[in-house]
C-alpha cells in the first residue's frame, strides 16, 4: 500500500516547487511569449487588413478610371451629336433664307415687272394719243384733198398700228 | 483517448488487485520473511526491486562498482519532538532494511523500505511488528529532498532555463520572429493555446488559465520523460501518488474558486429537471466535483508507473531465468515498451492539461437556453 499512499514530504515539496515554477513561469515565460507570439498575430492580421484595403482601393481606382473614360466617351458622342444637330440646323436656316430672299426678289421682279408694264402701257397710250392726234392731223389734211382717200388713209394708219 | 481510459482502467485494476493481494493475504507476514530470507540467500527478488525503483528514496543511487555503491547523498529533514533534525542520507551508508541507526538531534532514525522512523526513546534496533511493518517506533514528520524532489527541482531548473531562455529570444528578435530555442518552444506553446485553452474554456476566458495549463503541461512532460531516463531511473516522480495528488488538488481548486452561478446551479440545483430530479442529482453532482480531480490523480499515477513497472519486469526476466539468453528478448520487449512510455510522456501530460482546461471550460461556462 506503500505506493499508493502519498507522502506528505512530496505533497510539501512539489506544491511549493509548483507554485514557484508556476509564479517565474507566469512573469518571466509566459507572458512574454504569449504577448510576442499574439503581437505579431497581430501585425499580419494589420498586415493583411492592409494589403486587403490596398487592393480595394486599387479596384476602386480601375472602377473609377473606367467610369471617367465611360463619361469622355458620352461627352464626345454628346458632342459630336450637337456638331451634327447645328450643321443641320445651319443648313436648314441658310435654306430658309435663301428661300425667302428669292422669293422677295421674284416678288420685286414681278412688282417691277408689273409696274413696267404699266409705265409702257401708259407711254403705249400716250403714243397712240400722239399717233391718233397725227392721224387726226394727217386725215384733216387729206380730208381736205380727197375725201375717199382720207378714209383710205384712217383705215391705213389703223391697220398699222399695232396694241401690243 | 477512449483507448487510454480503457488503459488506465485495465492497469488500475491490475494494480489495485495486485497491492490487495499484497497487503491483505494471511500470508502477507510470512512473504515478508520470505522476502528476507530470498536475500539472505542472495536471490532475486523481482517484486522487492520493482517496487524499490518505482517508489521514492532518500539518497540517489547511481550505480554499483563491485560490492562499493555510490550515489548522490541528499538532505534529510525531519520535525521530531526535539524539533527540526537534519543530516544527510550518507548516514544510512546504502541501508533500507533498517540495520543502520542514525542518531542525531537526540534521536535514533532507521531508513525502513525507504521510510524514515524514529526509534522509541530506550529502544537501539528495529524490531518488526506481525504485519512486517517496525514496531517500536514512531514517525516523524518528513520534508526530506528525496530522489523525487531533487529531480523535480532538476526539471524546474530545466524549465526555466527553456522557456525563459525562449522568452528572451523573442525580445531580442525583431518583429517577434521565433529563433533558436524559442522556434522550438513555440509551436508547442501554440498547441496549448489553440488545441487545448481555447476549444475548452472558448475565446473569451481562456487568456487567464494558460499560465496554469502551461505550466502543468511542460511540468509533468519534462518529469515524464525525466522518469524514463535510465541513469537517472527510478526518479519517478510524476508516477508518484503525492505528486499526482498535488497536481490534482491544484485543478480542483482553480475549477472550484472559478466556478460561476450558473456551475454551481448545476450542482446543487439542476436546472431543467423535476424537483425530485433535483434532489437525486445534487449528491451525485457534489461527487462527481471530486471525482474529476481524483480521475486525474489516479490516471497519471497509474499510466506512468504501469510503465516503470513493465520495463522493469521485463528487466527482471533476465534475472529470474538467470541467464544472459534472455537479455536479448528483454532488451527488446523494455525498447518496444520505452518507444510506447515516450509516447505515453506527451500523452499523459497532455491529457491531464486538456482535462484540466475541461473542468475549468465547465466551470466558467455561460448557459444560455436550456
Amino acid at each position: 500500500m506503500d505506493l499508493v499512499t502519498p507522502g506528505f514530504g512530496l505533497v510539501f515539496w512539489t506544491a511549493i516547487t509548483f507554485l514557484i515554477l508556476l509564479f517565474i513561469l507566469k512573469k518571466f515565460a509566459w507572458k512574454p511569449i504569449l504577448g510576442a507570439v499574439s503581437s505579431r498575430e497581430e501585425s499580419i492580421k494589420d498586415a493583411l487588413a492592409a494589403a486587403e484595403a490596398a487592393r480595394r482601393e486599387m479596384e476602386n481606382l480601375q472602377a473609377d478610371n473606367e467610369r471617367i473614360l465611360q463619361e469622355a466617351r458620352a461627352e464626345r458622342e454628346a458632342m459630336l451629336k450637337d456638331a451634327r444637330d447645328m450643321k443641320n440646323k445651319m443648313i436648314a436656316d441658310a435654306k430658309e433664307d435663301a428661300k425667302q430672299t428669292a422669293d422677295k426678289m421674284i416678288a420685286q421682279a414681278q412688282e417691277a415687272i408689273q409696274s413696267e408694264k404699266k409705265a409702257a402701257i401708259a407711254e403705249l397710250k400716250g403714243q397712240v394719243a400722239s399717233l391718233s392726234l397725227e392721224i387726226a392731223e394727217k386725215v384733216v389734211k387729206q380730208e381736205l384733198s380727197n375725201k375717199g382717200q382720207q378714209e383710205k388713209l384712217v383705215e391705213d394708219m389703223l391697220g398699222k398700228a399695232t396694241l401690243n | 483517448m477512449n483507448l487510454s481510459a480503457i488503459r488506465t482502467l485495465f492497469l488500475g485494476i491490475f494494480l489495485v488487485t495486485s497491492f490487495a493481494s499484497y497487503s491483505q493475504n494471511e500470508s502477507s507476514a510470512l512473504e515478508e520473511t520470505l522476502l528476507e530470507e530470498n536475500e539472505k540467500e542472495n536471490k532475486f527478488d523481482p517484486k522487492s526491486m520493482i517496487m524499490h525503483h518505482v517508489k521514492d528514496a532518500y539518497g540517489f543511487h547511481i550505480i554499483d562498482i563491485g560490492e562499493k555503491k555510490y550515489s548522490i547523498s541528499l538532505p534529510i529533514i525531519l520535525w521530531t519532538d526535539n524539533g527540526l533534525t537534519t543530516f544527510m542520507s550518507s548516514a544510512f551508508d546504502h541501508d533500507y532494511y533498517g540495520n543502520v541507526v542514525v542518531e542525531s538531534n537526540g534521536g535514533k532514525f532507521v531508513n525502513y523500505k525507504e521510510k524514515i522512523y524514529q526509534l522509541n526513546p530506550g529502544e537501539d534496533t528495529l524490531v518488526k511488528g506481525e504485519d512486517g511493518y517496525p514496531a517500536n517506533t514512531t514517525k516523524p514528520l518528513d520534508i526530506s529532498i528525496t530522489k523525487n524532489v531533487f529531480m523535480m527541482w532538476v526539471s524546474m531548473l530545466v524549465l526555466f532555463l527553456i522557456f525563459i531562455g525562449a522568452a528572451r529570444k523573442y525580445k531580442k528578435s525583431e518583429n517577434f520572429i521565433p529563433k533558436g530555442i524559442a522556434s522550438f518552444v513555440e509551436p508547442l506553446v501554440l498547441f496549448i493555446r489553440d488545441e487545448v485553452a481555447i476549444p475548452m474554456i472558448g475565446e473569451k476566458k481562456y487568456a487567464r488559465y494558460m499560465p496554469y495549463l502551461l505550466t502543468v503541461f511542460f511540468f509533468i512532460w519534462l518529469n515524464n520523460i525525466f522518469g524514463l531516463i535510465p541513469i537517472i531511473n527510478g526518479a519517478n516522480l510524476t508516477g508518484n501518488i503525492a505528486f499526482t495528488l498535488t497536481m490534482a488538488t491544484f485543478t480542483f481548486i482553480i475549477t472550484t474558486f472559478s466556478g460561476n452561478k450558473s456551475y454551481w446551479k448545476h450542482i446543487f440545483w439542476m436546472p431543467g429537471v423535476p424537483v425530485p430530479m433535483k434532489i437525486f442529482l445534487m449528491p451525485i453532482e457534489i461527487v462527481g466535483m471530486f471525482t474529476k480531480p481524483i480521475s486525474l490523480m489516479i490516471r497519471l499515477f497509474a499510466n506512468i508507473t504501469a510503465g516503470h513497472i513493465i520495463i522493469l519486469a521485463l528487466m527482471s526476466l533476465i534475472f529470474i531465468f538467470n541467464t544472459v539468453a534472455i537479455a536479448p528478448v528483454s532488451v527488446a520487449f523494455s525498447l518496444f515498451i520505452i518507444v510506447i512510455e515516450i509516447v505515453v510522456t506527451a500523452i499523459q501530460a497532455y491529457i491531464f492539461t486538456i482535462l484540466s482546461a475541461l473542468y475549468f471550460g465547465m466551470a466558467t461556462e455561460e448557459h444560455e437556453h436550456h
